[in-house]
């Protein structure tokens, strides 16, 4: 993924700076709690819910189990209808199949509609690289990009910013890269839109390459689909003369009867929505309407090797509609940045330690970042057990085994800095199967408990920072159930 | 019925309290409650933490000493769902290791019969109201394993509905987790504060006496929060609530 979330600090430690900053804590409960309950009233009113998302899941792993077939399928449908299809195995060559193709036109600047792919692969910072300026036009991507910033939301990349926030990024950026800000600009909601749209439509009309990803690729007919609210993605996606989409190769779904199902669950799980305002779809290209070339760049940058893991597997039926963030209480405090990934939240937090490996301190800690609450895993509208993942993710990370890395099979070592805690794992789990063990322990934990101090030194005051320790009783449990008979002096005639 | 408390290694240890009012609330409600002393851990913490290794003898030792039971009531809905939810897929993991059937025989027989205390007592047993007295202003919090492993749904509500004297407040934000979370509160200790500072702020604004839950480990959690923050407010597990009696409170 891309260079700038290289060396970023594990999750905890890019978590406490997020926890302490009052404004982010602010922008982020706003926000998150305000969409959380738009989704639900709006899941709440389709009757067959729980029909819809199991018939999601379905799809998904169906696609996912005959992907090879259903990728061929796409690239002779696409082909057949005009497009041309390019295969990327990483995001370097990704990034460099679309350099190319932008230099064969002859330009030096690309539009772009949003793209969870392109944003995963570092597609801006390699087009820079090659002297090729790439505009984003999502207005909350065009915030982040303005203000030399990371998104934190997969939906809405611009969450952590509030209005006062974003007025003082236009007033100073849009000059640099275009038409700068009105004079007088204040942070009323439709002066930052009609700043944004005056900004935008100059490079709507100069631009002559456009770049996009896709929410869904219907492989009966090579047709893609994007979904959005604003309308800017559709001016990408028709004003310019080449037309670039990158796409993951999970995002294929077999036939239109397949893509009803998600264009009813993802507006409803992302936006809280019925239906999005735009739902743009083409295929390959049209004689005097739209792009005149189009090309597809299909990306796996570790999605084969996800879809070796028989249980990471269901990572890949994610649709990116962000459910899973806006309710989640580890996101909500921790905010997205903390992730160091363009995947945030619990989908985040299993899928870029599946593409990008368990190998540095960031990845190795997002199995972590999660209570498992599960409250993830009862919005998701294709059902993904986030928990079930993270879980064993953290078996990866603890214990390391099997795995599939570029391909090739691997065995893959534990992770550092888990040594002293795989040891107390042992030594519990051997003081458990030893109940008098385990009664010596509790008996020397009563006997000592006036001597306990409330607050714990070294790596206890990870608890005792923010908690009192819970009182040692005089008598455990099971050396009271011997004294008394089971209870017997307690519970005598009290049966009723 | 005959049944076997699996009181949990956490509550054993640190919570007797609740085990003997689970012993005396089944008591009188004319179920002969047994503890098996070879019990002692669900194995949940190793799970969770990424140790599934670890975990299957632990789960095993849970298999052969409860087999015999025709119920194991436990009042703790993590390591409830830990047994119902998680020792299947253990099972599954195993065969899917190439390691045969073995693990998942041993544990098929324990999960059907594994409930939580709430789950026990409305489903099992049959009531509702269990002749409880408790004249306090309570708010509940519903732990997530609880609430979205086990689906416990309103039977927690319904039984402490039924308590004479006790008023029964509405926590805002009660389905939210209250970032307990087992090692996630020592891994990522500033999340996991801010969770529970945060599920204190809710629950101090009921105005309630006390704070009741159906898993002593989020209560710990809890507990230790508002005792730092000096709330006065008291953590108080269901099983406790439920066990009490007129007599008692006036004794």
């Amino acid at each position: 993924m891309s260079g700038t979330y290289l060396g970023m600090p594990a999750f905890p430690e890019a978590a406490r700076t997020a926890v302490r900053d009052a404004t982010l804590r602010g922008n982020l409960r706003h926000a998150t709690h305000t969409i959380r309950a738009k989704r639900a009233a709006a899941v709440a009113e389709v009757s067959d819910w729980a029909a819809l998302r199991e018939a999601g899941r379905r799809i998904k792993d169906h696609t996912l189990r005959h992907l090879d077939r259903y990728l061929e399928q796409v690239e002779a449908s696409v082909t057949a209808a005009g497009g041309i299809v390019h295969w990327a195995a990483d995001a370097d060559e990704a990034n460099r199949i679309v350099a190319r193709l932008v230099r064969e036109t002859g330009e030096s600047e690309v539009v772009k509609v949003k793209s969870m792919a392109t944003q995963e692969t570092g597609l801006n910072e390699a087009l820079a690289e090659e002297g090729i300026r790439a505009y984003e036009t999502d207005l909350a991507e065009l915030i982040v990009q303005l203000g030399r910033d990371r998104p934190s939301h997969i939906l809405v990349p611009a969450i952590h910013r509030n209005r006062g926030e974003i007025r003082d990024v236009f007033r100073a950026e849009m000059g640099a890269w275009g038409r700068p800000a009105p004079e007088g600009l204040t942070d009323t909601p439709a002066q930052l839109a009609e700043a944004a749209r005056l900004h935008l439509r100059e490079k709507f009309l100069r631009a002559k390459v456009g770049v996009s990803g896709a929410n869904f690729v219907v492989a009966e007919t090579g047709t893609l689909v994007v979904v959005e609210s604003e309308g800017n993605g559709r001016m990408c996606l028709t004003l310019p003369e080449t037309l670039i989409s990158v796409v993951g190769i999970e995002k294929v779904v077999p036939t239109w009867r397949d893509l009803e199902v998600f264009l009813q669950t993802l507006p409803r799980s992302s936006t809280a929505e019925r239906m999005n305002p735009y739902t743009s779809m083409w295929t390959g290209t049209t004689e005097g309407d739209g792009p005149r070339v189009f090309h597809l760049v299909l990306l796996d940058n570790g999605r084969t090797d996800t879809l070796a893991d028989e249980v990471g597997r269901q990572a890949l039926r994610c649709i990116r509609c962000s459910a899973c963030l806006n309710v989640c209480p580890v996101y909500e405090r921790a905010g997205g940045h903390a992730y160091g990934s363009v995947y945030p939240g619990p989908i985040g937090a299993i899928l870029s330690p599946q593409l990008r490996g368990t190998g540095s301190a960031v990845d190795a800690s997002l199995p972590y970042a999660s209570s498992l609450c599960g409250a993830c895993y009862e919005v998701c509208p294709v059902a993904i057990d986030i928990p079930e993942v993270l879980v064993h993710l953290r078996e990866r990370v603890v214990q390391g085994g099997p795995a599939v890395r570029g391909g090739n099979r691997v065995v893959l070592r534990p992770a550092r800095g888990h040594a002293a805690e795989r040891a107390a794992m042992r030594a519990a789990r051997w003081a458990f199967a030893r109940p008098g063990v385990l009664r010596t322990g509790q008996r020397l934990a009563s006997r000592t408990r006036r001597f306990h101090p409330r607050t714990l030194p070294g790596p206890g005051r990870a608890w005792s920072a923010t908690r009192d320790l819970p009182p040692v009783p005089a008598e455990p449990f099971r050396d009271w159930w011997r004294r008394t008979g089971g209870g017997a002096d307690e519970t005598k005639g009290a049966a009723r | 019925m005959r049944v076997a408390l699996f009181l949990t290694c956490v509550n054993d240890t640190l919570y007797p309290d609740t085990g003997r009012a689970v012993v005396r609330l089944l008591t009188r409600l004319g179920v002969e409650v047994d503890f098996p002393m070879g019990q002692t851990c669900c194995g949940q913490a190793h799970y969770n933490t990424g140790y599934r290794h670890e975990a299957e003898p632990l789960a095993v030792r849970f298999a052969e000493v409860f087999r015999g039971y025709e119920a194991i009531v436990t009042p703790s809905g993590s390591c409830g769902a830990m047994v119902r939810e998680l020792y299947p897929r253990l099972g599954e993991r195993a065969r899917a290791e190439g390691r045969g059937d073995t693990l998942a025989a041993t544990l098929a027989p324990v999960v059907p019969k594994t409930y939580e205390l709430t789950e026990f007592l409305v489903d099992v047993v049959g009531v509702t109201d269990v002749g409880a007295y408790y004249p306090h202003t309570v708010t509940y919090h519903p732990t997530c394993h609880g609430l979205r492993s086990l689906g416990l749904g309103d039977r927690p509500r319904r039984l402490l509905e039924a308590v004479r004297g006790l008023e029964l407040v509405e926590l805002p934000g009660a389905e939210e987790c209250c970032g307990f979370g087992g090692t996630f509160a020592v891994k990522n200790p500033d999340v996991s504060a801010a969770m529970g500072a945060d599920k204190v702020r809710h629950a101090v604004s009921t105005g309630a006496e006390v704070l009741c839950a159906a898993d002593n480990s989020c209560l710990m959690h809890l507990g230790g929060t508002m005792a730092r923050l000096r709330t006065g407010l008291r953590p108080v597990h269901i099983a406790e609530i439920l066990a009490s009696t007129e007599g008692e409170a006036r004794g």
